[in-house]
């Protein structure tokens, strides 16, 4: 302590003090937040011990907006028949819970456990059917065609959410996400039931076999490095266009200034 | 540092062989000793011709591995994610270039990041030529082949990037076709001649090719050698300063610090070109896919110089006039010519109307102080304003995206600034102009302030100031105020107006006339020593220039600060004057 | 000159004296140019001055060679020699780089990325060659400013336009040379002459005309035809209603027989939108006589529109679920699907054209017949 004490006074100490502050704040923050489970194993069967436990949690969680039926209120349409994999998609990905009404609902952390969600899902899915929640085997890339997956991508998803999956604008607010952050299942999770403005894309237009190779090409673009440096977002040229006004002109005028710069000859030697 | 030394032999020789066939040293005595004046916006010319040269030179390398084909092939290559995928030998070969030829990947982005940076050059030097005025007698001629430079050099940049045949040049193409396809009468001709057919067809990259490695690169070259020849003869510009005048070139020899410079210059050029060709990824085509009409991606723009047409064909709303079996799609053709026309035909012409406003038919080899022509400034501001309402319009999926506003209000927006932005952006840039006009002559009368703080005797707080040395004074006074011509109100002796100011072209002269000669007056008198009150001719004549003042120019005070009747001082000054030093 | 910018107290007594506060510019370096400085120079030497101009050489004197200090110019050479040597090192390192890092999956080992080895050796190169570029860039940049002694020279501008002699002399040689020729006084050679001209300099347009075929009325049709099974892109195979069941569902289609033709599916790519039973409402419209739109041409609540812009041809695919508008990312254009794609904002002036589809035996998707209108960007002869 007397070491501290001894060097209270130095300027370094205000810096010092600060960074440990924000140090302890984050460690605290990071300690007491939960973030849940986002992680996705491959889904339990359902029992009936899980559709009343889905119930239950539907009702305390989802029925203030969806109707204690899940008939659907004003506030947020019917989840009949909208089947386990859309209760899947969106909870995992923490979109539901809604927590308010904008353009459209945005990723976040997730408050339920996986088994909470595989509950509720079974849960709706008994009420009138839909979708299953795809099995690890389906969203598997192992032996997936890329090349097949670049063409589907490129006719039915670039056009919204980027030609390497970095998003896209919508109308009215609304945007499709970057795929940056979706796991295999929640990508075919989307495909299969079209949230919010994102169309469906069926078995019987996308088979299977088609949507693995769409996830492979998906999973390899993201991870792929950027061989030429940084990939300045994936957008194109207008990032490109910013880069070379600031970075390109503006560093070549400060060269500039330099090159030209008059030069202040040391004093004279009395010859004046 | 001394001559005692003896230029080598095979250099001496070799130098007298050519002298006897071409006479090279009555030229290269002159060209040793000529004078470049030494100012850093004087170098943004050269980042273009820089630029150019390492075009070329990596233009070369990557020539020697593109296949300029669109004959399909299905993809084995080393890419493994495109494997069994159809593209056309274009884009296989680019993607070869990419992975499979060492430093294939650094020539692709440093010849387009090269590209982008020539285009963004020959803007800038345009702007810097622009607002100093530099275009003036004699260097128009210079100033349209500069336009025809940044012409041509849109058309490479564009016929460039769309030879790798991926999906977004692709999309590029397809609308450049969709546009040619437009004009009327003739655009469907256009389009199947330039295309061989319908589009896509199979010949339009081969001739793409040719045209952006021999037709355009020709041009390109002859313009630029045009366009150095005649500033070479002709001499460059130089900013005002002491000493700086009409008649002589204040500066460098240009052997050997010139020389020295410009090779510092190109080798600080290329290696910013390096950095962002090895940091900063440009045009990842494999990421892009190879073209096919049936997909698009979001985010789908040209490169930024072609940012002006891409905002204007998205701001326009949707009209198109059908009559007598015909269709004129205005909703493609008003963007596609009008922008354009406006910004590169108003700069071609504008020389030539600032002539016609200012009457000036002298020759102007000391550039202006942008602040001390304020109209040209302004409307300079107001083109910068209108272009680049345009060019954010351009990207305005992506803004939208990022910044989360909505799609159309962005378009809503830029649809009203492109009218309202210029208008303002006119008004603001002139007013202040004016106002550091008017900073100026403070200076010039009352010197700076020197940051002592002088008690009066009286008790008053006072900041002395120090007179401006001489070549601060030199800068401050160096300014050509256009005369102010007759107008139709003045007559001469007989009773009768000007004949130039017949008609509506006349009225509008004289209106343009009056908005061009309006300016502060300077103190010229030499009673800069930290007072100065009032006395003065009210002629502002740049220092030594040898302008011949008209006797209308008196009148020219009149038209400017309006407070300040020809000779007084507005009464706020008094109050912060100094006995000087 | 005063060169006092250093001193204190350079107040008061001493009068107007250089300002401490950099406003103009650093005192100049000694001018060269005959006598003194400024401009007064130059009057007396006018007389001179074509002289000066013709023989070349403009400015007299000699570039200063004396060096004030040469412990500074030693240290200076130090540094820009730091810099070159740096340069070399780079360079080297440049060929090593290029030499040691492989790319391409036939040189790497089996494990390696092509990728990873581009990025590797990109970087590589890249860095390297900044370096050595950067380096050469410095040092010369050193040498001219720190190095060679400060020096600010004047040339004279010599008048641009010829002396009125030459002017003269110009303009007579010309007359004397056109009456000479005869040029002026006989007219039917000079008429004849760009008579005989004229065909060839049409020559160079008329040569062009076989770069392409004439359109005739291709612009008026599409490769679909009655009974042309409709095909999913990427899998092309075909789709049945059942299959394509559920509202909200967005598929791209291209002809059968056409899925590798770009020329064909560049008018003939199709997008198909299935509806909730009741949501579609399309009306029937037409086009002077033609139908150009209808339910008639839907089957099951599902609805074939051409895939391309209106308005210049790009692949109009952002459906958006819960709006039903269909929007085109390259310049907004958006329609309504479910009223006959009409155009609702953006530059677009025309609906998509809608592909009548029906079923065929087997239950798959056709088309009735070819789109009734041209498909994609307008055109003068459109109509």
């Amino acid at each position: 302590m007397s070491w501290i004490n001894a060097r209270r006074r130095r300027p370094v100490a205000g810096y010092a003090a600060l960074l440990l502050g924000l140090v302890v704040v984050g460690l605290l923050y990071g300690a007491f937040t939960h973030t849940g489970s986002s992680a996705q194993a491959s889904s339990p069967a359902s029992s009936q011990q899980d559709i009343v436990a889905g119930k239950n949690l539907f009702e305390a969680t989802c029925s203030s907006c969806h109707g204690l039926d899940a008939q659907g209120t004003s506030q947020a349409p019917s989840l009949i028949g909208a089947g386990a994999a859309a209760v899947d998609f969106q909870m995992s990905t923490g979109r539901m819970p809604a927590k308010e009404v904008g353009a459209q609902e945005d990723r976040k952390p997730t408050l339920f456990t996986a088994q909470e969600i595989y509950e509720i899902a079974d849960y709706v899915a008994s009420l009138g059917g839909g979708p299953a929640i795809p099995d690890a085997q389906q969203v598997s890339t192992a032996g997936a065609n890329t090349g097949l997956g670049e063409q589907l991508f490129s006719a039915n998803c670039a056009q919204c959410h980027g030609f390497a999956g970095a998003g896209g604008a919508l109308t009215y607010g609304k945007y499709a996400p970057a795929l940056t952050a979706a796991t295999p299942t929640q990508i075919y999770e989307a495909m299969l039931t079209g949230p919010e403005a994102m169309p469906v894309f069926s078995n019987g237009a996308v088979s299977p076999a088609a949507k693995r190779d769409i996830i492979a090409y998906i999973v390899d673009t993201r991870v792929e490095t950027n061989p030429g440096g940084f990939s300045l977002g994936r957008t194109g040229p207008i990032t490109e266009g910013l880069v070379i006004w600031l970075g390109g002109i503006g560093f070549l005028v400060l060269i500039a200034l330099w090159i030209t710069a008059k030069r202040r000859d040391p004093r004279p030697t009395g010859t004046e | 540092m001394s001559e005692n030394f003896e230029v080598p032999k095979p250099l001496s020789g070799t130098g007298g062989w050519l002298d006897d066939r071409f006479h090279g040293a009555r030229g290269g005595r002159v060209l040793m000793r000529k004078v470049f004046p030494d100012h850093w916006s004087f170098m943004l010319g050269e980042i273009a011709l820089w630029s150019f040269v390492i075009l070329l030179l990596t233009g070369t390398f990557l020539s020697l591995f593109f296949v300029p084909s669109m004959n399909d092939v299905v993809y084995h290559g080393s890419y493994i994610k495109l494997d069994g995928v159809k593209m056309s030998e274009a884009y296989q070969s680019t993607l070869n270039i990419s992975f499979d030829v060492r430093g294939g990947l650094l020539m692709r982005q440093i010849h387009h990041w090269a590209a982008d940076l020539f285009m963004a050059a020959l803007i800038a030097h345009m702007l810097r030529v622009f607002f100093t005025g530099a275009y003036r007698k004699p260097r128009e001629i210079n100033w349209l082949i500069g336009i025809g430079l940044f012409t041509l050099g849109l058309l490479e940049g564009l016929f460039g990037y769309s030879l790798p045949d991926d999906q977004l040049s692709g999309a590029g193409l397809r609308i450049f076709e969709g546009v040619l396809q437009g004009i009327p009468i003739v655009g469907t001709y256009l389009g199947f001649f330039l295309f061989g057919g319908p589009f896509p067809g199979s010949i339009i990259i081969p001739r793409l090719y040719i045209l952006h490695v021999l037709l355009i690169p020709g041009l390109l070259l002859g313009l630029i050698t045009a366009h150095l020849f005649i500033m070479f003869h002709q001499k460059h510009t130089q900013m005002p300063a002491k000493g700086n005048t009409e008649k002589n070139v204040v500066g460098q020899p240009f052997f050997p610090y010139f020389l020295a410079k410009g090779g510092a210059w190109f080798f600080f050029i290329f290696a910013g070109l390096v950095l962002l060709a090895t940091f900063a990824e440009i045009n990842p085509i494999w990421l892009y896919g190879s073209y096919t009409p049936v997909a698009i991606s979001s985010a789908s723009q040209p490169d930024f110089y072609m940012g002006l047409l891409e905002g204007s064909l998205r701001i326009m709303p949707s009209w198109e006039i059908n009559f007598l079996g015909h269709t004129l799609t205005m909703s493609v053709l008003i963007p596609f010519a009008l922008p354009l026309t406006i910004v590169l035909g108003g700069a071609a012409l504008w020389p030539f109307f600032e002539q016609w406003a200012t009457g000036d038919k002298s020759f102007h080899n000391v550039n202006d102080r942008p602040r001390n022509a304020p109209i040209r400034t302004a409307t300079g501001l107001a083109a910068i304003t209108f272009y680049g309402v345009m060019w954010a319009e351009g990207a305005n999926d992506v803004i939208a995206d990022k910044l989360s506003i909505p799609l159309y209000t962005i378009t809503w927006i830029a649809r009203v600034l492109v009218f309202v932005g210029p208008a303002i952006a006119f008004v603001v840039t002139r007013r202040i102009c004016i106002g550091l006009q008017r900073k100026d002559r403070q200076m010039l009368l009352h010197g700076y302030e020197s940051g002592i703080i002088r008690q009066l005797p009286n008790g008053e707080f006072v900041e002395v100031h120090k007179p401006l040395n001489e070549e601060a004074r030199a800068v401050l006074e160096a300014k050509t105020v256009p005369a102010l011509m007759p107008g139709p109100d003045s007559e001469d002796d007989n009773g009768v107006p000007p004949p130039q100011s017949h008609g509506v072209l006349g009225r509008a002269k004289a209106i343009a006339n009056r908005a061009f000669a309006e300016t502060v007056v300077t103190e010229t008198n030499g009673h800069g020593n930290g007072h100065g009150n009032g006395h003065g001719n009210g002629h502002a004549v740049e220092a030594g220039n040898g302008h011949a003042v008209e006797a209308g120019q008196e009148e020219a005070a009149v038209g400017s600060a309006p407070s300040a009747p020809v000779g007084e001082l507005p009464a706020a000054d008094g109050s912060e004057d100094s006995p000087g030093s | 000159m005063s060169d006092m910018d250093e001193t204190e107290g350079a107040e008061g007594a001493e009068g107007p004296v250089a300002p401490r506060r950099v406003i103009g510019t650093p005192p100049p370096a000694p001018r060269l140019l005959g006598s003194g400085d400024g401009p007064g120079a130059m009057a007396g030497s006018a007389g001179e001055a074509s002289d000066v101009a013709h023989s070349g050489e403009h400015f007299k004197g000699k570039l200063p060679t004396e060096d004030p200090d040469p412990a500074r110019s030693k240290r200076i050479e130090k540094m820009v020699a730091a810099c070159f040597i740096l340069a070399f090192i780079a360079g080297c390192g440049f060929i090593a780089a290029y030499v040691g890092l492989q790319v391409g999956s036939d040189r790497l080992g089996p494990g390696d990325n092509v990728v990873d080895a581009a990025l590797r050796s990109n970087l590589a190169l890249g860095t390297s060659l900044s370096v050595a570029l950067l380096a050469l860039g410095a040092g010369a940049t050193l040498w001219v400013r720190q190095l060679m002694p400060n020096v600010e020279v004047v040339e004279e501008r010599h008048e641009l336009r010829s002396e009125a002699v030459d002017r003269q002399a110009f303009q007579e040689y010309f007359k004397e040379g056109a009456a000479n020729s005869q040029f002026v006084k006989r007219p039917l050679v000079r008429r004849t002459l760009m008579l005989g001209t004229l065909p060839l300099l049409a020559a160079p347009l008329v040569l062009l005309r076989d770069m392409g075929p004439l359109p005739g009325t291709s612009l008026r049709h599409t490769v679909w035809s009655p009974g042309r099974r409709l095909l999913v892109y990427g899998t092309n195979t075909p789709i049945t209603p059942a299959e394509f069941n559920e509202p909200g569902s967005m598929i791209t289609i291209v002809p059968d027989g056409y899925q590798d033709d770009a020329d064909a599916l560049t008018k003939a790519a199709v997008i198909l939108i299935r509806f909730e039973p009741g949501q579609l409402q399309i009306p029937t419209r037409y086009q002077g006589s033609t139908l150009v739109g209808t339910m008639n041409w839907t089957v099951d609540n599902i609805v074939a529109y051409s895939k391309i812009c209106t308005h210049l041809g790009c692949p109009v695919a952002l459906y958006e679920q819960t709006t039903h508008h269909i929007l085109c990312p390259c310049h907004q254009s958006t329609f309504d699907a479910p009223d006959g794609a009409n155009v609702i904002f953006g530059p677009a002036a025309r609906p998509l054209p809608q592909l009548p589809i029906t079923t065929d035996a087997q239950g798959y998707l056709v088309a009735k017949s070819d789109f009734t209108q041209p498909v994609g960007p307008s055109f003068w002869e459109r109509g």
